[in-house]
This record gives structure tokens, sequence and C-alpha cells, in this order.
């Protein structure tokens, strides 16, 4: 019983980073650009994070507060995965690039400036970069709980800020007027910008934003789910999980929930139910992936108009265009 | 004491890289007023109302609101001045409700669905429309769909109305209720554009007529004091005659026999409904309809692109001559086409030819220059894996000079060229392909009227060949002037098969919304 | 009388129209100013870490072209960035966004890996060659198969499940290589690993690289060919336009996609052939090492023109090898050559926009009175 009630507790928290960023596709994906660098967008916020994290608690002194060092690391991973959007809004909005390219673009820059500035920072720390006990214990959550009180309560502050953001967001894409503004832009930018939308201004907030929600899910994965140390490509695919949680979930914040939920479990599952010992554990890890691709298949064979995409999802506005 | 006008332009110009769109174009408009703006297709007419809803914005040249230069750079600055756009393309997001179309873009803090609701009954009631604010716009009918635009404007407390080509998807009966609100509006003191190229609307509605010719503005006359001859000629520059011939071909085969054909789409609706009827060899089988009525998947499904059940059965013009050098047996019956490929209705040599409603989505690459899109249904002929592009080329250079199509040459991609052009290299390749059967779908839609009746006549020509020709069509006063018979769909279902010479435009108007002694169509 | 509220509204600053036409030669200098942005970018970041950015792109480029040994190495980088472009171009054409070339390398250095290790002592060299290129391929080709039957029969997002079967090719290595072809084959090794190939099963060399690039310099001209001048690669075109054109012109859509997503496989899989019996000798987890992402980019760079690729291919490859040489020299991370590749694709992507339009500023004076 309590094997299950450990494995529930793990499952969420490897869901977070996966909500993170599926939240933040969403919010992308709603003003109908279709943006794929989220794995580029996680390595920014990720090593952005870790960076933030460490020079605080450089500045601060061996006083550093775990609090203050965990607020810096999201504001800093937020920062960076908007920088990354930003990049990708001004390629594809303003520039009209391809999206998929542009988006595969961002990955690989992404991927390239994690891992780079990693080193450079584990290199300025002399090996490896980590960031300190107090910053770690603020991202461990609660220890010691048992029985129904692990499963509620002994996650760090993180998990709770995103089961926030997935009924805010959910709250904001229906039943608000901007969250109508930004899923007629996503819908139909003509007919946005015809009932005087400023569309290039949704399409810019709503993919920044959305990058930064996805640079905190990186964060999470290098804070928490590392353990607060920079490993060498960490971020390892779950960007791209994210991508196709987005679909599972039909762009709906609330299944975003349970699509992670889901996801998370199939990560961890091997630490619970193990067979067969360690050499089959690469096989156990495809899990989520194979899982990805099934969920692929049944949404095109359903094919149910409420869980169509954004109609205009991957195309470039222009108003002038003819 | 100078009027002042509702809206005033002054030297108005728009370019598109090279073309001009706008050249210098003035005119005026009171309040109280209805000014039709007429204009052959590609007159710019769209092109300067653009300018006034803010969608495009003007290279040079002055707008003027209640007599104050105005600036608009955005659709926002226009619902500011009170000026609201009726576009031809409705613009509406589908999956929403009516409401939440009408509320788009508005501020106003938190969503209430009720009372908005409220406020657009009350908005209907004043003028007269019948509205229902929680219907999603992908559930509503083509007339439905204009009604929430023009509710959307109002909403916005527009008191400047422009409508572009309003009637254009209307029946007859619809456009005269559409008439009836904005002469209800126009008592109410608001000023409004309507955009139009029907003749007979503008004598029914107007008060002033403004003509533009190719981007230039050549005048307005009052409605009173012109006709529609004098109207033509300020269009066109010349005087025409608006008469479209109508041969008899005396000599008729069936060629088409469509027997109880049923379609049903991906989302399961019934999109053709037990359809019969006989496209003969030597006639121009019109059909009509209300747009979404089952042209498209009808004339798919002869093509081969659509599945169905019951019958399509071909009869060759010359049972007994080989086909494509082949002696294909014929079966007495007809060959079924239905539940067939296109490329194995080609193989059993039926020669279709078939002009889609989606030119560059469908029947062209908009990418790909002349020679490429001539080999389209060509690319498989010959041995060997290369693709022989000399015969094209020779295609390409003879409908160049047959047909008159302006083009840099052979190697431009026809996405450049302009809709007469390209409507040309479609009916010109289609017509190359020595059909038995011509299907068209709205063949001169957005053409001037000189590419319009090149159409007309290339379409009478394929006639007196033998060839069964299919003309879907959308104003009833061509297709009466041009057709032999007129199959009129209703809902996917045949509503009536009229004689073209005969019947009236009230009787198809009729057909076209109702199914007699059927179900009636919203 | 209401007052118009945006009565005193200006012109706006910016505005964009099209270009009617711009010469070749205008075009490539914007695309020169591009790279050359980038670079000062990259520069901007070399200088940031206390470098001489001078310094060490001209340590880039002698290490990478300077001597016969390092023209090799750029050369060896650049093979599978070409190959893999040319496997990539087809599906790109079509608009079918293939972006499982990694796992389909993968697929095919599998293959290729089971006939080096299982069957060199019972097939004479040549042949046993020419058995792994053929295994790649077939392999390969499969991998790519599978998101294409499936886009084919009900249109599933073809982007995310070649994503994703790259992720399960790798762990089926990771697999082989902690289990069945790591300790099991390889019992002495101090680590898992998957042992070095025998000397039969080794690519033989041409002025120092192996022959591998005689080969994919000869595809790419079939492949030009191919996609320019045949029926095949004229369908491949009219589907990536407008699928509903090419049911109108009667081709069989769902065959042609799977028919040039198994090419698009097989020229990967081959690929992962030359990497394992060229390059390493060995199958590892890095034997598709980013190439088939990288690939993309000189696909799209190229504008899908085999020829083209050829230069970008090389012009990565030299990066690539300078972010080596500068890792060793400066101890700056190797990692850099993907995060300026990154750049510099950012900046040829958006120069296109300045190539195809032109913007206009708000005229002086332009509101009169």
């Amino acid at each position: 019983m309590s094997n299950w009630l450990n494995f529930i507790a793990a499952a969420v928290a490897a869901s977070a980073p996966l909500l993170f960023g599926t939240l933040g596709e969403i919010l992308t994906e709603k003003s109908g650009n279709l943006n794929l660098g989220v794995e580029g967008m996680m390595f920014m916020g990720g090593v952005a994070g870790i960076a933030g994290s460490y020079c605080y608690e450089l500045a601060a002194g061996s006083g550093y507060n775990g609090w203050i060092s965990a607020l810096v690391a999201v504001i800093c991973a937020f920062g960076a995965g908007m920088f990354g959007a930003l990049l990708y809004s001004v390629l594809t909005v303003s520039l009209r690039v391809n999206q998929n390219v542009a988006g595969l673009a961002l990955t690989i820059f992404g991927t390239g400036f994690g891992n780079f500035f990693g080193e450079v920072l584990g290199n300025a720390a002399g090996g490896f970069v980590s960031v300190g006990e107090r910053t770690k214990a603020v991202f461990n959550g609660v220890t010691g709980l048992d029985g129904p009180g692990k499963l509620l309560f002994s996650y760090n502050f993180m998990v709770y800020l995103g089961l926030v953001l997935a009924v805010v967001l959910a709250w904001f894409l229906n039943s608000s007027r901007k969250g109508l503004n930004l899923r007629s832009v996503g819908e139909s930018p003509a007919t946005a910008d015809a009932a005087g939308i400023n569309v290039t201004r949704y399409k810019y907030l709503a993919t920044c934003l959305g990058g930064g929600i996805c640079g905190l899910g990186g964060m999470y994965i290098v804070m928490a789910t590392q353990g607060g140390t920079w490993v060498h490509n960490c971020i390892n695919g779950k960007g791209w999980i994210a991508v196709a949680l987005v679909i599972f979930a039909t762009w709906s914040p609330l299944r975003a929930l349970v699509g992670s939920l889901v996801f998370g479990g199939l990560s961890v599952m091997r630490f619970y139910f193990p067979f067969g010992g360690n050499i089959y554990a690469p096989i156990y890890d495809i899990a989520p992936y194979i899982a990805t691709v099934l969920v692929l298949i049944a949404v095109s064979i359903r094919q149910r108009r409420e869980s169509q995409p954004p109609n205009s999802l991957g195309l470039a506005y222009f108003r002038e265009e003819r | 004491m100078e009027q002042t006008y509702a809206i005033q332009l002054e030297e108005i110009t728009k370019t598109f890289g090279e073309v001009v769109a706008n050249d210098k174009v003035s005119l005026s408009l009171a309040r109280g007023e209805i000014l039709a703006l007429l204009g052959e297709n590609g007159s710019g007419k769209t092109t300067l109302m653009n300018m006034l809803s803010g969608i495009y914005f003007p290279d040079s040249g002055r707008i003027f609101v209640n007599g104050q230069e105005v600036t608009i750079r955005a659709p926002k600055d226009a619902f500011d001045l009170h000026i609201g756009m009726i576009h031809q393309h409705f613009k509406l997001v589908d999956i929403l409700t009516a409401a939440e179309n009408i509320i788009l873009g508005l501020d106003g803090g938190r969503l209430n669905r009720r009372t908005v609701a409220e406020e657009i009954r009350t908005i209907s009631e004043k003028y007269g429309f019948d509205i229902d604010p929680n219907q999603k716009i992908y559930e509503m009918s083509v007339s439905q769909k204009q009604t929430v635009e023009i509710v959307k404007v109002l909403y916005r407390g527009a008191d400047i109305l422009i409508l572009d080509e309003p009637t254009a998807v209307l029946t007859p009966q619809e456009t005269d209720k559409l008439f009836a609100v904005l002469r209800n509006m126009k008592a109410d003191g608001k000023a409004i554009i309507i955009i139009t190229h029907k003749l007979h609307e503008v004598m029914a509605i107007s008060d002033q007529v403004a003509v533009l010719r190719k981007g230039k503005y050549i005048g307005t006359v009052s409605t009173a004091e012109t006709s529609p001859q004098q109207l033509t000629e300020m269009m066109v520059g010349r005087a025409v005659t608006l008469d479209i011939d109508r041969p008899l071909v005396e000599h008729q085969t069936p060629r088409l026999a469509v027997q109880d054909l049923t379609c049903v789409n991906g989302e399961g609706v019934t999109t053709l409904d037990h359809v019969s009827f006989t496209a003969m060899g030597g006639e121009i089988l019109g059909i009509a309809g209300v747009a979404g009525s089952g042209q498209k998947e009808l004339l798919e499904a002869i093509a081969g692109l659509q599945k169905g059940t019951g019958h399509i059965l071909y009869h060759p013009p010359h049972p007994d001559q080989p086909v494509a050098g082949q002696h294909v047996p014929v079966n007495p019956q007809g060959e079924e086409l239905l539940g067939k490929s296109p490329r194995q209705i080609r193989d059993i040599g039926v020669s279709l030819a078939f002009v889609p409603e989606d030119r560059l989505g469908m029947g062209l690459v908009a990418g790909m220059d002349l020679v490429d899109n001539m080999l389209l249904k060509s690319y498989q002929e010959g041995r060997g894996p290369m693709v022989d592009r000399k015969t094209p080329r020779k295609l390409a250079e003879q409908l160049i000079e047959a047909l008159e199509i302006v083009t840099p040459g052979v190697s431009t991609p026809v996405r450049r060229l302009s809709g007469g052009n390209v409507q040309k290299v479609l009916v010109g390749r289609e017509i190359a392909s020595n059909p038995t059967v011509l299907m068209t779908a709205y063949p001169v839609r957005g053409l001037d009227i000189n590419s319009s009746y090149t159409i007309y006549h290339l379409l009478n020509e394929q006639k007196k060949l033998g060839v069964a020709v299919i003309l879907v069509g959308e104003d009833l006063d061509v297709l009466l002037e041009l057709c032999d018979r007129i199959l009129v769909l209703c809902g996917g279902a045949v509503s009536g098969i009229v004689d073209g010479r005969t019947t009236t435009k009230e009787e198809v108007g009729l057909l076209m919304t109702h199914v007699p002694g059927g179900k009636e169509e919203a | 009388m209401r007052e118009p509220k945006t009565a005193n509204h200006r012109e706006p600053l910016v505005r964009i129209a099209k270009r009617s036409d711009i010469s070749q030669g205008k075009a490539w200098l914007i695309r020169a100013v591009a790279i050359l942005l980038a670079l000062l970018t990259g520069g901007l970041i070399i200088l940031a870490l206390g470098h001489n950015p001078i310094a060490v792109y001209k340590e880039m480029i002698t290490s990478s072209l300077g001597k016969p040994r390092g023209i090799r190495e750029t050369v060896k980088k650049a093979v599978p960035l070409l190959g893999c472009a040319l496997a990539i171009a087809p599906a790109f054409r079509m608009k079918f966004w293939n972006i499982g070339a990694e796992g389909q390398i993968l697929a095919g250095g599998i293959a290729a890996s089971y006939f080096a290790l299982f069957w060199y002592d019972k097939l004479p060299g040549p042949v046993l060659l020419l058995v792994m290129a053929l295994a790649g391929l077939v392999v390969g080709g499969i991998w790519g198969l599978i998101p294409a039957f499936f886009k084919a029969k009900w249109g599933t997002n073809e982007t995310l499940f070649t994503l994703m079967l790259n992720y399960i090719v790798l762990g089926i290595v990771r697999f082989l290589q902690a289990g069945p072809w790591g300790p099991g084959l390889n019992p002495t090794s101090a680590y898992p690993k998957i042992p070095m190939f025998d000397d039969a099963a080794r690519l033989p060399q041409v002025f120092g690289v192996h022959i591998g690039w005689i080969v994919v310099l000869l595809l790419t001209a079939v492949m030009f060919w191919y996609l320019n001048y045949t029926k095949h690669g004229y369908e491949i075109a009219v589907v990536g336009e407008s699928v509903n054109t090419a049911q109108y012109a009667g081709m069989r859509v769902p065959q042609i996609i799977v028919r040039t997503m198994l090419l698009s496989g097989a020229i990967s899989g081959f690929v992962g052939f030359l990497q394992v019996a060229g390059a390493s000798y060995t199958l590892t987890e890095s034997t598709a090492g980013g190439i088939g992402f990288t690939a993309i980019t000189v696909a799209w760079l190229a504008k899908l023109n085999p020829f083209v690729m050829i230069l970008i291919a090389l012009f990565l490859g030299v990066l690539e090898k300078g972010a080596d040489t500068i890792q060793t020299v400066y101890q700056i991370p190797a990692s850099a050559a993907e995060m300026l590749t990154g750049l510099i694709l950012f900046f040829m992507l958006g120069c296109e926009f300045f190539i195809q339009y032109r913007l206009l500023f708000r005229r002086k004076g332009a509101r009169h009175e």
C-alpha cells in the first residue's frame, strides 16, 4: 500500500515539469503559434534558474535565504523562457518565418544555450554547479509526512503553483473577455483583427508568457528533479512530451493536469514496480514516449470537433496579404 | 453653408507591389443616405472600403469623418469613429456563439453572457432581426451569419455601415428582407455604403452611385437620374451588350445519369440526399442553390473525390469508337463512376474536365509555374521515371496566345497572376483535354466583365461540340441567361429541375429554400 | 455631436510592403549580413567569457580548414550532415515534417551493427559491408515508414510522432548497450559498451576519409535529379503544395507519403551505417549525436536544393570542428557550436523577410496642415 502511495507522490512530483511545459504551450497555441521550441525554452529556463540561485547565494554569502533563492530561480527561469519565446515571436509573428522551423531553431539554440552556460557555470564553480542546502530544502518540499498527508502536502511550492496556474488558465480562456479575444486570435486572426483586437500584441504576449511558464518547467527539472545541480542534457525530451501532452489534453488546461500526471507516473514507474534488473531500465524509460505515440494515434483516429487544434495554428497572419 | 458629410475621401491611393488598386479616389456620403459603390471585380471597391475599416492603410490621400480629418490605422480606430464593415467573407469565429462573436475585442472586464444576450435582443427587436445569441456560428446558415455580422457592428454603435457584396450569398427573398432592414437603418439616420456589381440591386436600394473602374474613380451619379445602361458604360468604359448567348443544340444525348446519389461527410452530416438527374451532351445544366447546399459535393462525387451510395453512370458519346487507342467495352447501362478514383475514371477512358471552386487550392498549384500546372493531369504519360515538360510547355504557350493570358512568361508561378488569368489557365487546361463532361464551379467569380464573357463563350463552344456542361453558379441572372436547364439544390436534395428559357428568378429563388412537399430549410 | 477619439492619430511608424522583385546579388548580400550579425552576436558572448572573439574565430577556421588533418575532420563531420539533409529534403518538400532523422539514423545504425557484430566472420569483407549498408537502408526506411503510414491513414501528427520515435530507438540502443550487446559481448570492458567492429566491418578510406563522402556526393546529384526531373519528384512537390490538388489530379496521396518517407528514412538509415562503419566503428548513444536535427537546418537553409546543402553542411562542419578545438584550447564548452548554429539559423531565417518585404517608414511631413 505504501508503495502505491509513494508511487503516486513521486508521480505528482514528476508531473510538475510536464504540467508547466504543457500549460505554457497551451497558452501559446491558443494564440495560433505552434512553438516547437518548448524543449529549448525549458533548457533556457533551467540553466537560468540555477544560475540565478547560484549567483544570489554567492552574493548573499552564508546568510542566504532558501526561499529568496527559490524566488530568484523562478524569476530568472521565467525571464529566460520568455526571452526564448520572444525570439520565436519576432521570427514568426513579425518576420513571418515558418513556425515549425523557427521552433526547431529555438530548440537547437536553447539546448546549446542551456548546456553551454551550464558548463560555463560549472567551470566557474570548479567542476559542477550546485545550489546550497537551504535552497535544495525548499525544492524538496515537506519531508517526513506519511499517509494522506504525504499525498496532499509533501510537495514543493512549484507543484501547488502549477495546480493554481492550470485552474487560472482554464478560467481565463473560458470565462474572461481577454481569454475570448485570445481564442479568436488563434481561431481566425483576420476576424479578431477586424473586431479591433491587436493580433500582434496578443500573439506576442501569449507566446512570451507561455514561454515563461515553459521555462519554469525546465527550472523544476534542474532544481527539484536533479536536486539543484546542472546535469548535461538534463531536459532530455521532456519539452517534447509537453508538446505532445497539449494534444493529449486537447488544449484544455484541466485535462493537462490529468495528462501530465499519467506521464509523470510512467516516468517513475520503474522505481516502484521494477522487473528484470538494471538492464531493462532503458526499456522502462521509453514508456512515456510510446504512450505519447499511442495518444497521438488515438486522437487522430477519433477526430472530434471539440478536440481540434485552434484553426489558424501554425499559420502566419499578415493583414495586408493578398 | 457647406454640407458636413458622414464620410469624405480625398484622392486616396493604394498600391500592392506594382499593382495600383486605388488611384486618387474621392467620394462622399451624407447621413440618411445609401451609396452604392459600383465597379467590376478587381476595380478596387473592397480595397477602398478596407481603408475605411482599418484593414489597409492608404499610401496617400485623406479621409474625413463628420468633417474632421482622421487617420485609421487599425479596425479599432474605425470602431471608435463608429464605422462598421460587414465583409463579404464573414469575419466570424466558427466555434464561438453569436454573442461571443458580437462582443469580440470589446473592453469591459468580466464576461457576463446574460447581459450581453439581453443587449443583443434589444438591438434585434429594434431593426427586426431574428437571432439566437447562444447559437454557435458553425450551426448557422449563411444569412444568419450575415445577421450576426450586422448586429455585431450595430452593437459597437456604428452609424456608418459598409456592406461588401451582401447579397452574393442570399436568395432573392433574403435579399428583399435585407434591403428592408437597410431602409430601416437609413430612416434611423445611418449612412450606408453597399458594395456591389449587380445593377438591378443598385437601382433598387441606393440613393447615389459611385463608380470605380480599374482603381480609378469615374464619378458619382444620383440613382434617380441614371439607367443601368449608363452605369454599365461607366463601369466598363464603353457600351456593352449585356446579353449572353444561348445557342440551342438540337442533338442531345444522355451523358451522365446520376441516380439516387447520397453522400455523408466526415462529421456524419448528409451532404447529398438521394440526388437524381441526367446531364445531356450538348446542354449547359446549371446548378443553383444557397451556398453549401451540396454543390461542391455533387461535383466532387462525379469527379471521383467523394464516396457515396447510388449510381453515377457515364454514357460515352460514341460508344462504338475506341477511346485513347483502346477499345473499351461499353456497358449499355453506362459505366459506373461512383467508387472510382479520378485516376481510375481516366483509365477507363472517361474524359472529365473539372474546374473546382477553389482554383488555387485544388485546381492549380499556386506556387508552381504555368508549365508545371499544365503537367498536373498529364504527368504520368510517357514511359520511364522522368516527366516530360516539353508538351505542357507548348500547351502553356498556346493557351497564353489563344486566351490572351497576361503573364510575364510560362515560368511565372500562377499565384502571381490576376484572378481572371488564373481562371483562364485552369479552364484552358481543362478544355484542352477534349472532355466529354465539363464541370465548372463559380467559373466567373472574381472576374471582370470581359473575362467573364470569355468564359461564357468557352462554355458555349464546348456545349456546341456536344460536351455535357455542368455549371454551378451563384448569380441567378447569369444562370437564367446561359443555362438550358437549371437544377436547384436545397439542403443536399434536388428541389426542382426547371427550363432555363422559361423559368423566373422568383421560381428558382423559392426552390432554393423549399423542397416542394418536403421539409423547410432554415 | 460625438468627437471622434482618434482624430489626432498619425500614420503608423513603420509599414510593410511586399517587394516586387529583388536582384540575386542584393538577396545574397542580405544573407551575408545576417551571417555576419550572427557571428557578431556569438562574438559578444565569447567576449563576455573573457576571450578575444577574433582570435577564437580564427582558431576555429584554421583548425578546421588550415591543415589536411583538420580538413579531414571537417569533412567527416559534414558527410553525415549532408547525407541526412538529403534524406530530409524529399520529406520536407512534401511538407512532411520529419524530425525523426535522428532516430532513423540510429535504427539504421543498429541494423548495420548487428551484422558487424555477429556476421563479421561469416561473410567476406565487401559482402559484409554491402549487407550492413542494405540493413541500414531497410531498417531506417521502416523506421521512417511507421509515422508515414499513420499520417497517410489518419492524418496523425508526424512532427511529434517522428520525434517520439527518436527517443524510443535511443532507449533501444541504451538497452542493447546495457545488456545483450554490451556486457554480453564485451565482458572485459570496465563499463557497459558495445565492442569495436572487426576490421572487415570498417569502411575503406579515400584521401583519409571513409568512402562515404563519395557516395554522399553522388547521392546529392541523384537527389537533385529525383526532386526536379522525375514523376515522383513532381508528385512530392504537388502533395507538398496542396493535398487537395494532388487528389484532384488523381494522385494516390497516401501511397506517395509512405513511399517518400520510406526513401527519407532509408537514406537516414544509410547515414547511420556510415556513422558506425566509417566514423566510430561501433554503436553508441551518440551515433546520431544531433545530426538529425542539425541536418534539418542544413536542408532548410539550402531551401531544399541538394547542391547548396553541400556548402551549408561544410559550413556547419567547420563550426563543429572549430568548436571541438576551442574547447581544448580555450575551455569554451563545445555546446557553443550548437548555440552558434541556433543563432545563425535565427538570423538566416529572419533575413528572408527582408528579402521578400521592404519596410516603409513614416514620411516626414506626411500630415499636411
